[in-house]
């Protein structure tokens, strides 16, 4: 003991492992650094492209032909608006209902099963989703449909809304529900008008965000509800849509379309970081962000 | 309550006395077979995901019966692709797949795990919050607009500038051979690493900050520097967590689609060269899906996106499991 007592403390760190600490750390910054500055340059490009083309007509047109002005993206909006409420009719009861089941009913090995199967799901292609509506719709109707496209997209969007309601409700404190039970009413009263509105919050966002997404799905829908030039409302006919809009526009080599093309990227854009930013709100507390 | 009494007709007897011995007093038996069908209804939906997955595979099988029939295996060896001929192989398809996400996540795997170290073990809470959430928002950016920047912004630079300098330092490997005319494999898979970067941040950073801070404090206290004890102790603790954000990573990138399409040339070649142009599996379903003619075609190109739908499936739930694991035992039992 006198010995270390008496004794100089020697705690020194070589050279060599200074730098390297300093080093490594510093990449670390730099990593991340790269990583806002790579996000501030495509939304700082597209926002800066995209801004000097959204105007009325962008919203209130059909698309102009080639080399005449002012044309817009009002069938793509009709479009992505029907085909979207069309999935998310479908994906949010479904999705919901089953985020219960997973949330309150979840220690089962069945429900182990189905949580692991909606993970895996949920990273579905978006290309795959668009091949299974294809062989479950356009093969036997001999026809691309807005019908088409939205069984697409409620693939996509059923595992998302899933798995966010699971979470959201899960988050509910156990005293409410405990509180609910003491009062004498049935579970599923208790599930439905406590835990559920006490969720509401949460889940109306997380289908917001999901909603946002699938409105911005390409791959899903160019060979299911395909592209019309045309303001269509028939669900068994082909129907335009925001995104396939778009890529139709950039890969043509004219410049007007690739303007017009900028214009509908900065509208999708829009759309995902408004929901996001609101979903950040909505589980600030809670930041437990999982992919 | 009135609505309640009209649901003990529903209920099976079984159901009753269970809920009984749950539940106790008589008089609430009325009210908890409502449970019961409650319990079943959500749980129809629940399984509704699971008959989901059968449809897929289902549709998708059928679609691809014909071309499964007509080259059985050696469709994923064939490298010809020639639809007047009738002739379908997947090979060039799956080579143009496998680089591209391999340089993905060589790009993206350093990035996002320094990311990740920067966020749990740097970053004041309130900076971290505004770069996680930042680094979220790649996550959310449609696959469209990566095509887009890809196509006007990225390929020139790497046509003008990044390719020439792989080329002047690395021009001795086969990978950095030739020239670059912007849209080719290196382009893509360096959307790619960007698009799929958020993913191995996320979940990366989520595994960091499971990691008990008593075992950093001990290497601190054992005179480790910072990055030592990331090093040697928080990086080996979290690898089976980490290594499953680089397999969700690789799900992603093998399925990603649009943005990939628009700059990697859409040529069918096996080549060394990164600057060349190649075909994704999912690109070719994309290009020629709407305008293939004739069964058979058809029928290959739905097989490519079985095969892909089955790739991504083993790669995300291989995944799944590695990130459960991780959630659920000890992290550095792996």
């Amino acid at each position: 003991m006198t010995a270390v007592v008496s004794g100089t403390p020697r705690f020194t760190i070589s050279p060599r492992r200074k730098v390297v600490n300093k080093a490594m750390l510093g990449l670390c910054v730099a990593a991340a650094t790269f990583a806002v500055a790579v996000l501030m340059w495509i939304f700082g490009y597209v926002i800066v492209q995209g801004a000097r083309y959204v105007n009325i007509d962008f919203f209130t047109n059909l698309p102009a032909p080639v080399g005449e002005a002012g044309g817009g993206f009002l069938n793509a909006l009709v479009g992505t608006g029907i085909m979207v409420g069309m999935a998310s009719a479908v994906s949010i009861p479904v999705g919901v209902l089953a985020g219960i089941y997973l949330a309150e009913f979840g220690r089962s090995w069945m429900a182990q099963v189905v949580r692991f199967i909606n993970d895996t799901l949920n990273a579905t292609p978006s290309i795959v989703a668009g091949l299974f509506a294809y062989t479950l719709v356009v093969l036997q109707v001999h026809r691309f449909s807005a019908i088409a496209g939205s069984v697409a997209l409620a693939v996509l969007m059923i595992p998302t809304i899933t798995r966010t309601a699971e979470e959201m409700i899960r988050l509910v404190p156990r005293t409410l529900r405990d509180a609910a039970l003491a009062l004498g009413i049935p579970e599923w009263r208790m599930t439905l008008q406590i835990v559920l509105p006490a969720a509401a919050s949460g889940i109306v966002t997380g289908i917001m965000l999901a909603i946002a997404r699938v409105s911005g799905e390409t791959a899903a829908l160019l060979f299911t509800a395909f592209n019309n030039r045309f303001l269509s409302f028939a669900l068994d006919q082909p129907m335009s849509s925001v995104p396939v809009q778009v890529f139709t526009y950039a890969i043509a080599p004219y410049d007007d379309w690739h303007h017009q093309a900028w214009a509908g990227s900065l509208v999708l854009v829009s759309l995902v970081a408004l929901f996001s930013a609101a979903m950040r709100i909505a589980t600030r507390n809670r930041h437990r962000m999982r992919a | 309550m009135v609505a309640d009494s009209g649901m003990v007709s529903v209920s099976a007897h079984g159901e009753r006395s269970r809920s009984f011995r749950r539940r106790g007093p008589r008089a609430l038996q009325g009210w908890t077979s409502g449970d019961a069908l409650f319990r079943k209804v959500c749980t129809a939906f629940g399984l509704a995901i699971v008959a989901l997955l059968a449809l897929l595979l289902y549709e998708l099988a059928r679609g691809s019966s014909l071309s499964l029939s007509r080259f059985g295996f050696g469709f994923a060896f064939e490298k010809v692709w020639d639809p007047v001929a009738e002739k379908f192989g997947a090979a060039t398809f799956i080579y143009g797949t496998m680089v591209t996400s391999v340089i993905a996540l060589l790009v993206a795997v350093p990035l996002g795990v320094g990311i990740a170290i920067f966020l749990v073990e740097m970053a004041p809470p309130a900076v971290g919050n505004i770069i996680g959430f930042l680094v979220e928002l790649l996550a959310a950016i449609p696959s469209i607009v990566y095509g887009l920047w890809g196509l006007f912004v990225l390929a020139p630079l790497v046509r003008d500038h990044v390719a020439p300098f792989l080329h002047a330092t690395l021009g001795f490997l086969p990978f950095f051979s030739g020239e670059s005319h912007g849209v080719g494999m290196l382009t893509a898979g360096l959307v790619l690493s960007i698009m799929v970067l958020p993913f191995i941040a996320a979940v990366s950073r989520d595994v960091l900050a499971a990691v008990p801070q008593p075992l950093r404090e001990g290497s601190l206290a054992l005179g480790a520097t910072k990055w030592e004890t990331i090093w040697g102790v928080v990086l080996p603790y979290g690898r089976t967590g980490i290594g499953g954000s680089v397999i969700l990573a690789l799900g992603r990138a093998l399925g990603e689609t649009m943005a990939v399409t628009m700059v990697i040339g859409n040529t069918p070649q096996i080549v060394l060269s990164l600057f060349e142009p190649g075909y994704t599996m999912s690109s070719v379903i994309a290009n020629e899906y709407s305008e293939a003619s004739g069964p058979l075609y058809l029928s290959s190109l739905t097989e490519l996106g079985l095969l892909l739908f089955i790739a991504t499936f083993a790669v995300n739930g291989t995944a799944r499991a590695l990130i459960w694991r991780m959630a659920h035992g000890p992290g550095g039992r792996a």
